[in-house]
């Protein structure tokens, strides 16, 4: 049987609490939401903490709504609201395109947006999902409250920039005309992503004016392919482009030999995802802009 | 550290006095006896624990007995109504859905969510449903079919209840 060590349970009932309790038992205290990753982490003593903060009736983060024209996905947003939001969909199919390969319906049900991306698990989906739309986490500590792009938010695998203390507690993406998709590669359903790949581009006279590339468990500096970013943007939605793109991803992406490839067959998925996501952002623009369709 | 809570299981409300690291399954099957809920994985990956918190589906292997302190919990011992078997149940019966039954009741308590908020799934709808789950004799086939059997009887059950309605108003 796989029990967690022993450690001291609170359960906060706002946010205010939950920093309060985060401040009086310092860094050696976690908090917990869907626990999906912590508690497994916990059962095999790969974590420790001395005292969890349970943050699942905090129903203020739990919420996904629009201001001022900004996506704001709530940390305690579970996947299977994230998936299911028309409001979502509409704006940034890319996420529902990554939670339908996140885990199962059942584990969906009770993980969260903002247990996956504090995890920063290198295999995450939603963290790539965040960096090819430059969102933003807003982080809460009893000093105030700080806002970082989530292309800063990763320090390295499992760490982020909340430090103790602080509570993540929103995702923020902006909104604007845009188009987005994501495309994973797994062993069988319901695994980590073998590698995986998001993109979101926007089109003005034909050429890409913004282009964003997410890429998952390739070992991609905060999740994202900037040297491919940087070629596509200025220049046409070509298939030869995006083909470019996808090999210049390959090459400066840092995939890891392990259970699920060589890094060769890593990098060979890196180029071939990229390349495809590009194409069905691309569809998807040209669906909604039928009258100045990109080739 | 040890904690008093109090959770309504297939409601009834229990309270025990536990440790905050006490898993929800551990919790049901050996402070309350309810070993209808099976422990298999450990790993949140086999999903023969699944049980219903606040009616939504949870791994309860993956979740602490105190986080369900003040909630509803559903196992498959709560399936079972006054008229008998759930009709799932019955579909597992008619349709041989079990062989060794381990993964009986996480797949009871998963199609019964399932059928509440899809009345008519179709195959890929209750594949997908039960992909988090593992059956050990691979008996998926027959899984499928005693869920379709169930939403197909209770689709009928509707009709009829419609129908005699209408008879009733006739005469």
């Amino acid at each position: 049987m796989q029990v967690p060590a022993q450690f001291r349970y609170e359960k906060a009932s706002s946010v205010e609490h939950a920093l309060t309790l985060l401040d009086r038992f310092g860094a050696e205290s976690r908090v917990v939401a869907g626990g999906h990753s912590l508690i497994p982490m916990m059962k095999l003593r790969l974590a420790q903490p001395e005292a969890l903060i349970d943050i699942n009736d905090l129903d203020e983060l739990a919420t996904i709504s629009v201001e001022q024209s900004t996506l704001c996905i709530g940390a305690l947003v579970r996947h299977t609201d994230l998936l299911s939001s028309a409001l979502v969909g509409e704006h940034f199919p890319i996420f529902a395109d990554a939670e339908r390969v996140i885990a199962d319906p059942v584990v969906r049900n009770r993980g969260t947006v903002g247990g996956s991306l504090c995890q920063a698990d290198p295999s995450e989906d939603l963290s790539a999902a965040f960096a090819a739309v430059r969102g933003e986490a807003v982080i809460q500590s009893a000093d105030g409250v700080r806002t970082v792009p989530v292309r800063e938010f990763f320090v390295g695998p499992y760490q982020t920039v909340v430090e103790p203390g602080e509570l993540l507690v929103q995702l923020r993406v902006p909104i604007r005309s845009s188009a987005s998709a994501y495309l994973k590669v797994e062993r069988r359903a319901g695994d980590w992503a073998v590698a995986a790949a998001g993109a979101e581009l926007r089109l003005a006279d034909g050429v890409l004016a913004e282009t964003g590339i997410g890429l998952t468990a390739l070992g991609a500096p905060n999740f994202h392919a900037s040297e491919a970013e940087d070629f596509l943007t200025g220049g046409p939605a070509t298939d030869e482009r995006f083909a470019e793109a996808g090999r210049i991803a390959a090459r400066h992406c840092n995939p890891i030999a392990d259970q699920r490839g060589p890094e060769a067959y890593k990098r060979h998925l890196a180029a071939t995802l990229v390349d495809r996501v590009l194409r069905v952002a691309r569809t998807r623009w040209n669906g909604l802009h039928p009258e100045e369709e990109a080739r | 550290m040890i904690m008093e809570v109090t959770v309504t299981v297939n409601g009834h409300a229990y309270t025990r006095t536990i440790e905050p690291r006490l898993l929800l399954t551990h919790f049901l099957r050996d402070e309350l006896g309810l070993t209808g809920t099976h422990w298999g994985c450990d790993t949140s990956n086999c999903g023969t624990c699944v049980v219903w918190l606040d009616d939504v589906p949870v791994k309860s292997c993956t979740v602490l007995a105190v986080m369900a302190d003040g909630r509803q919990v559903r196992t498959v011992e709560g399936l079972e109504g006054a008229d008998g078997l759930d009709p799932v149940q019955q579909g597992f019966v008619a349709c041989h859905g079990l062989q060794c039954g381990f993964c009986t009741p996480g797949m009871l308590m998963t199609a019964r969510w399932l059928i509440d908020h899809n009345p008519a799934p179709s195959e890929g709808d209750i594949r997908e449903a039960i992909s988090g789950q593992l059956c050990r004799c691979t008996g998926y086939e027959n899984i499928v079919r005693s869920v379709r059997w169930a939403a197909e009887h209770e689709a009928g059950v509707r009709e009829h209840t419609v129908e005699e309605a209408g008879t009733e108003v006739q005469a």
